[in-house]
């Protein structure tokens, strides 16, 4: 396939993820997420390097109360999933490439090095508001929880805010 | 009814299929409307591409009048339902973080794994670093830990801050949405496109 096909559309994609939300809410009694998942991950690694360590910690600690394998969580298995879906529809629509995608005015290490540097931000930060994009802001505020919302201005008002700077990276 | 799996109606056993069902309807909706791109998710800041404008507040409003529609006829227990409780300082403060690692990084951590999934290189950077994020913020926590626990307020709806009905919220979130939906589709008629 020479031309990957267009993406659908945007308020299609709103009312499948909306819906797939409140699937989710009925059958589970939670939204979805992601950021929980890569704590899992975290608190399972810490446990296999320096288990005292880990069980002695004030945050992940709770995660492995027990003898709990912080692996074995529904979000775990969730976040497994995204990488499959993303991989169907990837390839349904002949987009799977290894590839960096950034702006034509920045070098792939400058765009390798923000991608990275804004993950440890969005992994401190979901920490802090006990949720990212996903769990606080989409599921929080679709639940009605102030969280949520308040989260969820927080993130995009931020990135408005500081938009100005980084737009060399971008336009 | 519902919610199911808190009620004990479909077994736990269940739980971890149902889950990788749900991030594979997940991944797939996220990547077909185009959250594998950084250029494009980002287009809502610059004002270039509103897409994820569009999929968030449809899915919330969606979700949002779903949830209440259940709730009132009677099929999910909407008390049941979790959602994050309020710590003020902590919500705000994450928040403005996280729209600072958003501008910079171009993804947030759903989107991150789903451009991950079809082999972004500039995704795979930012999963690890959100991976590195949330291992600081663990050992680091004995910093965090004021911030993190001040300000409890519980777990407070926002339609209950506001005093007025869960039903009005939704109708004034709802047509904020379409508000919004109208207001960028002019702006982006008139923002220089960029080719991404």
């Amino acid at each position: 396939m020479d031309k990957s096909k267009s993406y659908i559309n945007s308020y299609l994609g709103g009312v499948l993820l909306g819906l797939l939300l409140l699937a989710t809410f009925y059958i589970n009694g939670r939204g979805l997420g992601a950021s929980g998942a890569i704590k899992d991950s975290v608190a399972a690694t810490v446990n296999q390097l320096a288990p005292e360590h880990a069980k002695e910690s004030k945050y992940i600690g709770k995660l492995l109360s027990d003898g709990e394998k912080p692996l074995n969580s529904w979000l775990v298995f969730e976040v497994l999933g995204i990488l499959a879906g993303s991989f169907i529809s990837g390839a349904l629509a002949g987009r799977l490439k290894w590839k960096t995608e950034h702006s034509p005015k920045i070098s792939i290490r400058t765009r390798i090095l923000f991608a990275g540097m804004g993950g440890v931000l969005f992994g401190i930060g979901s920490q802090l508001a006990r949720g990212c994009t996903s769990g606080a802001a989409l599921s929080g505020s679709a639940a009605l929880g102030l969280s949520g919302f308040i989260t969820m201005l927080c993130i995009f008002g931020s990135a408005y805010m500081f938009a100005w700077f980084f737009r060399k990276l971008w336009i | 009814m519902g919610p199911l799996i808190p009620q004990g109606i479909i077994g736990e056993g269940w739980s971890y299929v149902i889950a990788f069902i749900t991030g594979a309807f997940f991944g797939m909706i996220l990547e077909s409307s185009g959250f594998s791109s950084s250029r494009k998710i980002v287009g809502l800041f610059y004002g270039y591409d509103f897409t994820v404008l569009r999929v968030f507040f449809t899915a919330t409003v969606t979700a949002m009048i779903g949830l209440l529609y259940f709730n009132y006829m009677g099929w999910i227990d909407l008390s049941m339902v979790y959602f994050p409780p309020m710590y003020l300082w902590a919500a705000i403060s994450g928040g403005l973080i996280m729209g600072l690692g958003f501008i910079m990084g171009g993804f947030c951590p759903g989107t991150g794994l789903c451009a991950v999934g079809i082999g972004k290189l500039d995704a795979v950077a930012n999963v690890v670093g959100l991976y590195l994020g949330i291992f600081l913020f663990s050992e680091g926590y004995a910093f965090f830990e004021k911030l993190y626990l001040s300000n409890a307020l519980g777990d407070l709806r926002v339609n209950e801050v506001l005093g007025i009905s869960s039903g009005l919220f939704a109708f004034l979130f709802a047509s904020i949405a379409l508000t919004a939906f109208i207001i960028t589709a002019w702006i982006q008629k008139r923002v220089k496109p960029v080719d991404y």
